[in-house]
């Protein structure tokens, strides 16, 4: 059977308008050739640098531009080049949840507006009363009073107008759920009440989400696997557990021995990326990571090195793990990933 | 003296359904070189005191009543010209949403310049050099290229370093940072942190930040007000909060967090909630803000308002539960 989503060799690159006289046409290179993809009821989440092309993977998915090149498929079919017509079910079958619970609901519309509105657009329910039901089991869903219905966005605090966008994706009746950075400006109490919320929605309605985030902690907790972007591209790629406990990219090592520890005794030993921060624009050449590399050698600099499997079902991008790599340095990545616990 | 003392700051807001007690009687003080953390739910009036401090509150329909001292000065005596003068310059601000607080229509190389020129004199050269090399101290590629961008054409989190660098430009003596990092992803955070350290260690700076993220309080602040609902319901040295908090909802938002490593300690439990809503601010409500959504509420809580009492040296909590250790007289 084929996966929910599979995407393949994804590109998208952005035109920068005017160019420089007696230079060609500039591009930004956001994604650069990006293949995963996301079985039912699992959770891939995407994490990497702010720029390195996570919600225009987002976007590429939920089709709100034509791509550069590559290939999205949802339930085996090809959705990167639908006509009109068809897109409209797929519209239905993949949803979203921004960050922005403010600016993501229309102000001049009440809940129960903003909530039937895909359920009548996607023609979900044949009468006024099938509507009711069903808006009154969405607010159930989402953990909202019935009555919250009748009332308008502003009237909600953040965490529950995030409900209320949570809502409105579920409404549709999805499949897929891109949630991009849908907790990150949350505070601490209400984040967990809904990745919690999320977790139990996925187990009860079989939801697949691609959950776009820069907070790793909240991705540990509620992911099956993650794709590590940087710079355009997947750079590693592993389930859970593996990719926290045995990091086989120096980008991911560094990455996580960033994340601050809310524990004032934790004595970690961080890296903190030196070098220059390479641009999409003129991605460097071999490995694009290099530039900021601590354990760069001479064919990173030529040679990009391939997304490989390096366990099962565990795939990374880097010389290092290519078997005439000297021992002391393969021993520097390892190293460097266990001293980060 | 320390360098800023607020002392029973209370601004409040007026509203078509009543008084919004945003913030509601809140003291504390920073030293030079000291970094404070302010952490709290989201709507608990931390940018309101933030505001209050560079006198950016609109009046009407805030009000502002106590002392905010400031090397000596109520900066709420002061004229409007003479706070001009110490905002940007003396004490500089991040703001919590950059787009909305840089100017769309200048580049980003102006607008550090601006404030370069303004307040330190610099030449129109100078000043655009020094944005040059701010831009790259907080991390952004081609710096060069991007002094003569416009807003639109940067990234959120490069917006978001845009602001830092003007904010540091001036090398003020007090910083606010209203959640500086949140935009941005790990890398740049650490980088970013590590720039707001040195500004504490080679200006003796002082640093208000306010912030969700426990993880980056742990990291670089020295002492933390928890507030809820407008008011302080617990101040600590930062080990000292996290090794032994006395307010419940300090507990609960520790409780609330999740942990780096969890699934290597194969715990990935639910996480625990913190139950209910913060309180509406309109109301007048007698007993504890927070007993309707504590664990350990009881009849006194509902009644009577708990002040803030020395809990363990240097560690003060407002809660009748709160365990008391010997406080030296
Ligand atoms: N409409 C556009 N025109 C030109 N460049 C764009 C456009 N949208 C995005 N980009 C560029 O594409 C790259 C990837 O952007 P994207 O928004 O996907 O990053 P991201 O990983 O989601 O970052 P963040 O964590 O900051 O949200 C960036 O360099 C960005 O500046
Ligand atoms: N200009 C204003 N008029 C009326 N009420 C206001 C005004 N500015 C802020 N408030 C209210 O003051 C309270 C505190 O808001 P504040 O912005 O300080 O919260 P915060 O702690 O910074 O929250 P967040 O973590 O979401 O940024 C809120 O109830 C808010 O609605
Ligand atoms: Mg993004
Ligand atoms: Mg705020």
């Amino acid at each position: 059977m084929s996966p929910l989503l599979e995407v393949n060799g994804l590109k998208k690159h952005y035109s920068l308008g005017r160019p420089l006289f007696g230079h060609s046409r500039e591009y930004v290179h956001a994604v650069d050739g990006v293949s995963f993809h996301i079985d039912k009821a699992e959770t891939l989440s995407l994490v990497g640098e702010s720029g390195c092309g996570k919600s225009t993977v987002g976007r590429a998915v939920l089709r709100l531009f034509p791509i550069t090149a590559g290939e999205v498929r949802l339930g085996g079919e090809r959705i990167d080049n639908l006509s009109a017509g068809r897109l409209r079910n797929m519209r239905r079958k993949v949803q979203v949840v921004f960050q922005d619970p403010v600016s993501s609901l229309n102000p001049r519309m009440r809940v129960r507006n903003i909530l039937a509105e895909p359920i009548k657009n996607f023609g979900l329910v044949r009468s006024r009363a099938g509507l009711n039901a069903r808006l009154d089991d969405l607010m159930k869903k989402v953990g909202l009073p019935a009555d919250a219905l009748n009332r308008w966005p502003h009237e909600f605090s953040g965490g529950q107008r995030q409900r209320i966008g949570i809502a409105r994706a579920l409404a549709a009746d999805p499949e897929l759920i891109v949630c991009d950075e849908a907790v990150s400006a949350l505070d601490v109490s209400v984040k967990a009440q809904i990745v919690n919320l999320l977790q139990d929605l996925q187990r009860e309605l079989g939801l697949a989400l691609l959950f776009i985030s820069h907070d790793l902690a909240v991705v540990e907790h509620m992911t099956h696997r993650v794709a590590v972007m940087y710079l355009g591209k997947i750079v590693e790629l592993a389930p859970r557990h593996e990719l926290f406990a045995r990091p086989r990219h120096p980008y991911t090592v560094a990455l996580l021995s960033a994340v601050p520890i809310p524990d004032p005794k934790a004595k970690r030993s961080r890296i903190i990326l030196k070098g220059d921060v390479p641009s999409p624009i003129n991605p460097p050449k071999g490995c694009r990571f290099n530039t900021r590399c601590p354990f760069v050698f001479d064919r990173c600099r030529s040679e990009e090195p391939e997304l490989r499997p390096v366990e099962e079902g565990h795939l990374a991008a880097c010389h290092l793990n290519d078997q005439p790599v000297s021992e002391s340095q393969l021993r520097g990545v390892e190293a460097m990933a266990r001293r980060i616990w | 003296m320390a360098l800023l003392e607020v002392e029973d700051l209370q601004t409040h807001f007026r509203t078509p359904d009543g008084i919004n007690r945003s913030v509601d009687g809140v003291t504390f003080s920073i030293e030079s070189g000291q970094t404070l953390a302010l952490v709290g739910e989201s709507g608990c009036g931390k940018s309101v005191t933030a505001m209050s401090i560079l006198r950016l509150i609109p009046e009407p329909p805030g009000k502002m009543a106590g002392k905010i001292r400031f090397m000596g000065r109520n900066l709420l005596d002061l004229s409007d010209k003479e706070m001009r003068g110490i905002r940007g310059n003396d004490i500089s601000m991040i703001f919590q949403e950059p787009m909305n607080s840089l100017n769309p229509v200048l580049t980003i190389g102006r607008q550090i310049g601006e404030t370069l020129r303004l307040h330190q004199g610099l030449s129109q050269k100078e000043a655009e050099q020094r944005a040059v090399d701010m831009l790259s101290r907080v991390g952004i590629p081609e710096p060069t290229r991007r002094v003569g961008e416009y807003p639109h054409q940067l990234s959120g989190g490069m917006r978001q370093r845009v602001m830092i660098a003007i904010a540091l430009a001036c090398n003020p003596k007090l910083l606010i940072a209203d959640e500086p990092t949140t935009a941005l992803d790990v890398t740049i955070q650490a980088q970013i942190l590590d720039l707001v350290r040195d500004l504490k260690t080679d200006i003796g700076a002082a640093i208000l930040l306010i912030t969700h993220d426990l993880g980056v309080v742990a990291e670089v602040a020295d002492r933390v007000i928890v507030m809820y609902a407008g008011r302080k319901m617990e101040e600590a040295s930062v080990p000292e909060l996290f090794a032994n908090p006395k307010h419940p909802y300090t507990e609960g938002l520790l409780g609330a967090i999740p942990r780096l490593g969890s699934s290597l300690r194969g715990a990935t439990a639910r996480l625990s909630e913190i139950p209910g809503m913060v309180p509406n601010l309109k109301k007048q409500i007698d007993g504890c803000l927070f007993s309707e959504r504590c664990y350990k509420a009881t009849d006194i809580c509902r009644k009577i308002a708990p002040g803030l009492e020395e809990k363990a040296p240097g560690h003060v909590a407002a809660c009748h539960y709160a365990s008391k250790e010997m406080v030296p007289a």
